[in-house]
C-alpha cells in the first residue's frame, strides 16, 4: 500500500511560498520590534543606570533619582483608577442596560469620542480650564478635610496638582474601561437576567445577581489596562503638572510628585550626555512596568476567554 | 472527455484522528453516484478527499490512493491546486463571490488566476456556462449585477456555472440543495441529469428520494459506532441499493429507521 | 438571595438610587467631552485665519505666524508611519487568519500585538531615539524617527482591527476559490481582500487619526522647529501637536500670541481627528457588505 503523507511533502507554489514567507516575515517583524524596544531601551539606558550622581544633570545616583517618580507615576495612575473604575461601570451599565436602545449606540459613539481627543489638547484643557475651576474645591477640601493627608495643603493657587492630572487621565481611560465593560455586560446570558427578572428583582437586583458576577474578570482586566494606560500618559500630565520631584501624598498642594513619563518629556530637549542615558532608562522601568501590568490584564481576558468558550 | 475515478483503501485523518477508514469504491465517468448515510459519517470528508479540498483544515492528510484516469491525486508531485482544476464542486450552501459580478462570477476561476482572455471568447464562455447551468435565460438581461442579488436557486446555479466554466471533468456536489427550496432543488436535479452526459458526477445527499431520482449508483456511508471511523458500507447500482440492499445497515437506513 | 428579603419600598429606593448614579455617571462622562470641544473651539476658531495656515513661524516674535510648518510636518511623518505600519500589520494579521490556525507563533504573536497595544507613547518615542542614536550619533532629531515611533504605536492597532475584518469572510467564499483551482496567496490577494475592504480601510483609518495626535515620541524623536522642513531623514521637524505643546510650554514674552496659536493649533488637530473618525464611520457604513438589492 503507497502511503503519501501531504503534509511531509508538500507541492507549493511559487506564489504561496513568497506570500506565506511575506506575511510571517511581518509577523516576525513584530517580535522584532518587541524584542528592539526592550534591547535599544537596555542599551542606552544601562550607561545612564550606572552613571554617577556627579555627571547627571539630576546630580544623584539612579535609583533615587528614578524612586520619586516611580512613586508619582503610580499615585497619578491610582487616583485616575479610583476616579474611573466606578464612573465607567456606572457608564456601561447606563449604554447596555437603562438607555433605549436605539440611543445606546450613539452613547456608545459619544463615549469613544473621548478616546479620539489628543492627549494634547487633554493638557491644554487640564491648564486652559480645569485646573483654574478646582482652585476653590481644593481649598474647601483643605479647610474641611485637611486632617487628611491627601488633603493637608496648602492648597495650590493653580489648580496643577496631582489631583487634576489624575482626573484628567481618568477621563482619558474612561473610554477604553466603558468599552471593555460594555462589552462583557451585553454577553450577559440572557437566560441569567431573565431568570432575575422572573424571580421579581428590579433592574438593579438584576445587574447586581446577574450582570456584575458574570462580568466581573472583564471588569478587572479593562481596569488593568485603563491603568496601562494611565502609567504611560504624557503630555497631559507634562503640561497640567506643577511638579517637583517630591515623595508626598498630599493630592492639592503645589509641591507635587513628577511622574516618569512627564519627566521625560519635560527635560528631553535640553539634556546631553549621561542624563539623556538615564532618561532613557527611566524610560525602560516605566516600559517594564506598562509590559507587566498589561501582560496581567491579557492573561485576565485570555483566561476568560478560555473559560467562557467565546471567540474560538 | 470525462474521467473515472478509483479509490483503492482510502484512509482519511485530521491529526491523529482517524475520520474515514478504508474506502475502496469505483465511480465510473459520465455517471452520477450518490453518497447517503447519516450524518457524521464522513460522506462529506470523503467527498472533499476527492479533489483534495479537505486539506484545508490543518493536519489533514490520507493513505491509500485516488487514481483520476490512473494518475494518483496524491502523488508526490501533484499540486492540489491542479486537482482542483480538473475535480470542481459546488457547496451545501451557495457562494458566489459578493464582490463580482453575475458575469465575473462565472469566470472567477480564470480572472482570479488572472487568465487572460479575449473579450469575445469570455463572452463565449460565459454565455456557454451559463447555458449549461440552465441559467442563461434568467440572466442574459443583468449580467453586470452582483450575484448576491439572486435568489437561492439561482445562486447556486450560477456556482455550478462557475464550477463548469473551468472546464474540469469531475464535479462534486455537497448537498447541493440542502439550502434551497423544493422547486429550486427540482431545477438543479434536472441539471445534474443533463450535466451526467458530459462529467462525471459525485453528489452528496441526506435526502434519499434525491439520491434515487439523480443517481445511477448509490454508496451508502455509516459509522463503526460511536467516536469510529465512517466507513463505506455498500455500493451499487441505485435500484439494487433501494429495492435490494446486501447489508441489513443499508435497508434500516433507506427504510428511514436511523439517521 | 437575602436581597429579596429586603422590604419592597427599600428595594425600589435602592433601585431607584442605582438609575440615578448610573445616569448621572453618563451625564458626568460627558461632560469632559462637552467641556473640551466647547474650550477648544470657543478659543481656537479666533485663531483661525489664512495666515495662520500659509505661514510658519519662522522669524515671528509675539503676533502672526502659523502653523503651515507643523501641518506638513505631521503629514509627512503621520503618512511615513502608515507607509510603514500598514503593509507590516496588514501582512500579519493575513498571517494571523490564513496562516496562523493552530500554530504556537500565532498565539504569541496575537498575544504580543494586545501587549504592544499598551506601550506607552513615550517608550516609543525613546525606542526610536535609542535606535538612531546607534546610526547617527548622539542629539540625532529627524521626522522618519517620528515615524518608526509612531509605527510601532500604529501597528498592533492595524493589526487587530485587520484581523477582525478578516475573520469576517466567511470559509464559504476562501472554499469556493479553492475548488475553483486558485492558489491560496491569490485567494487571500483577489477574494478575501476585496471582500473586507472596506473595514481595513476603517481601521487603517482609525489608526491614523489614533497616531496623528501623538505628541511625546515626536517631541522626543522629531523635535521642533520654525521652519518648514519636507526632508524626513534631515533636521527637526514641527508637528502640530508638538507645535501646540511648545506653543503652551515656552510661550515668549508676551505669552498672549503664543498661547492663542496653541488653541488654534488644538483645535486643528482636533477637527483632523474628527474628520477621519468621520471618514472612517462613512467608509464602514458606505461599503459595509450587505446584499445589494
Amino acid at each position: 500500500m503507497t502511503v503519501v503523507e501531504v503534509s511531509r511533502h508538500p507541492v507549493r507554489r511559487l506564489g504561496d511560498r513568497v506570500f506565506a514567507g511575506a506575511s510571517t516575515g511581518a509577523a516576525i517583524t513584530i517580535l522584532a520590534t518587541l524584542a528592539g524596544v526592550a534591547i535599544f531601551l537596555t542599551v542606552e539606558g544601562v550607561p545612564g543606570i550606572l552613571a554617577s550622581p556627579d555627571e547627571v544633570k539630576s546630580g544623584e545616583s539612579f535609583l533615587p533619582y528614578v524612586g520619586p517618580l516611580v512613586f508619582g507615576t503610580l499615585l497619578a495612575a491610582a487616583i485616575a483608577l479610583v476616579i474611573a473604575v466606578p464612573v465607567s461601570i456606572g457608564v456601561a451599565l447606563f449604554i447596555s442596560h437603562y438607555a433605549p436602545r436605539r440611543l445606546a449606540a450613539v452613547m456608545g459613539y459619544l463615549i469613544d469620542l473621548l478616546a479620539a481627543v489628543p492627549s494634547v489638547v487633554y493638557g491644554l484643557w487640564g491648564i486652559g480650564f480645569l485646573a483654574g475651576k478646582l482652585v476653590a474645591p481644593y481649598g474647601w477640601l483643605e479647610e474641611h478635610l485637611g486632617f487628611l493627608p491627601f488633603f493637608a495643603g496648602p492648597a495650590s493657587a493653580t489648580g496643577r496638582t496631582i489631583l487634576t492630572v489624575g482626573i484628567v487621565l481618568a477621563v482619558m481611560i474612561l473610554p477604553i474601561m466603558t468599552a471593555i465593560c460594555r462589552e462583557v455586560f451585553l454577553q450577559t446570558p440572557r437566560l441569567h437576567e431573565e431568570a432575575a427578572l422572573a424571580l421579581g428583582a428590579t433592574r438593579w437586583e438584576m445587574a447586581r445577581l446577574a450582570v456584575f458576577p458574570h462580568a466581573r474578570s472583564g471588569i478587572i482586566s479593562g481596569a488593568m489596562l485603563g491603568l496601562g494606560r494611565a502609567l504611560g500618559e504624557t503630555m497631559a500630565v507634562a503640561m497640567v503638572l506643577s511638579a517637583s520631584g517630591v515623595v508626598s501624598w498630599n493630592l492639592i498642594s503645589s509641591t507635587n510628585p513628577s511622574t516618569i513619563a512627564a519627566n521625560i518629556a519635560l527635560s528631553f530637549k535640553e539634556a546631553s550626555g549621561l542624563t539623556v542615558n538615564a532618561l532613557v532608562a527611566s524610560g525602560l522601568v516605566l516600559f517594564v512596568i506598562t509590559f507587566v501590568v498589561n501582560v496581567a490584564a491579557r492573561l485576565v481576558v485570555d483566561r476568560r476567554k478560555d473559560f467562557s468558550g467565546a471567540d474560538a | 472527455m470525462a474521467t473515472s475515478i478509483d479509490v483503492s483503501d482510502l484512509n482519511i485523518y485530521y491529526g491523529d484522528f482517524l475520520a474515514v477508514e478504508g474506502v475502496t469504491i469505483p465511480i465510473a465517468a459520465r455517471s452520477v453516484t450518490a453518497f447517503i448515510g447519516p450524518s457524521g459519517c464522513g460522506k462529506s470528508t470523503f467527498l472533499r478527499s476527492l479533489n483534495r479540498m479537505h486539506e484545508v483544515v490543518r493536519g489533514a492528510r490520507v493513505e491509500g490512493k485516488v487514481l483520476v484516469d490512473g494518475e494518483d491525486l496524491y502523488g508526490d508531485d501533484v499540486d492540489p491546486v491542479d486537482v482542483r482544476r480538473m475535480v470542481g464542486m459546488v457547496f451545501q450552501r451557495p457562494n458566489p463571490f459578493p464582490t463580482m459580478s453575475i458575469y465575473d462570477n462565472v469566470l472567477a476561476g480564470q480572472r482570479l488566476n488572472s487568465k487572460r482572455m479575449k473579450k469575445t471568447d469570455a463572452d463565449d464562455a460565459v454565455e456557454r456556462a451559463l447555458r449549461s447551468a440552465g441559467l442563461w435565460a434568467e440572466v442574459k438581461d443583468r449580467l453586470d449585477r452582483p450575484g448576491s442579488g439572486l435568489s437561492g436557486g439561482q445562486q447556486q446555479r450560477l456556482c455550478i456555472a462557475r464550477a463548469i466554466s473551468v472546464e474540469p471533468e469531475v464535479l462534486l456536489m455537497d448537498e447541493p440543495c440542502s439550502a434551497l427550496d423544493p422547486i429550486s432543488t427540482i431545477v438543479i436535479e434536472d441539471l445534474i441529469h443533463e450535466l451526467k452526459a458530459q462529467y462525471t458526477i459525485v453528489i452528496v445527499t441526506h435526502n434519499m428520494q434525491q439520491a434515487a431520482r439523480v443517481s445511477d449508483t448509490t454508496a451508502f456511508f455509516n459509522l463503526a459506532g460511536v467516536g469510529m471511523p465512517g466507513r463505506l458500507v455498500e455500493h451499487g447500482a441505485t435500484e439494487k441499493i433501494f429495492s435490494n440492499p446486501d447489508e441489513s445497515a443499508t435497508e434500516a437506513y433507506i427504510q428511514g429507521r436511523f439517521g | 438571595m437575602s436581597i429579596l428579603h429586603t422590604p419592597m419600598w427599600r428595594r425600589r429606593a435602592v433601585d431607584r438610587l442605582a438609575t440615578v448614579l448610573v445616569t448621572g455617571a453618563f451625564v458626568l462622562a460627558l461632560f469632559p467631552l462637552f467641556s473640551i470641544l466647547w474650550t477648544v473651539v470657543s478659543k481656537g476658531a479666533p485663531a483661525l485665519s489664512p495666515e495662520f495656515f500659509t505661514y510658519s513661524m519662522r522669524n515671528v516674535v509675539g503676533e502672526g505666524g502659523g502653523i503651515y510648518h507643523a501641518l506638513v510636518g505631521t503629514l509627512l511623518v503621520t503618512a511615513a508611519a502608515t507607509v510603514i505600519s500598514v503593509p507590516i500589520g496588514l501582512l500579519t494579521a493575513i498571517f494571523l487568519v490564513e496562516y496562523g490556525e493552530g500554530r504556537r507563533l500565532a498565539r504569541w504573536i496575537r498575544f504580543l500585538v494586545d501587549v504592544m497595544t499598551g506601550i506607552p507613547s513615550i517608550v516609543a518615542g525613546l525606542f526610536a531615539y535609542a535606535l538612531f542614536v546607534v546610526f547617527f550619533g548622539e542629539g540625532v532629531r529627524m521626522g522618519f524617527g517620528g515615524a518608526v515611533a509612531l509605527s510601532v504605536l500604529m501597528i498592533p492597532v492595524v493589526v487587530r482591527s485587520c484581523e477582525e475584518m478578516l475573520k469576517l469572510v466567511p470559509n464559504e467564499l476562501r472554499e469556493a476559490a479553492y475548488a475553483l483551482g486558485v492558489p491560496k496567496w491569490r485567494t487571500v490577494l483577489k477574494v478575501v481582500l476585496p471582500t473586507s475592504i472596506a473595514g481595513i480601510v476603517t481601521g487603517i483609518t482609525l489608526a491614523i487619526a489614533r497616531v496623528i495626535g501623538e505628541t511625546a515620541p515626536l517631541l522626543v524623536i522629531a523635535g521642533l522647529s520654525d521652519s518648514v522642513n519636507f526632508d524626513l531623514f534631515h533636521d527637526r521637524m514641527a508637528t502640530l501637536p508638538v507645535f501646540a505643546y511648545s506653543a503652551v510650554s515656552s510661550p515668549g514674552v508676551p505669552p498672549g500670541p503664543s498661547i492663542d496659536r496653541a488653541w488654534g493649533a488644538a483645535l486643528v488637530l482636533l477637527l483632523i481627528v474628527m474628520l477621519l473618525n468621520l471618514v472612517a464611520r462613512l467608509v464602514s457604513h458606505l461599503f459595509s457588505p450587505k446584499s445589494e438589492r
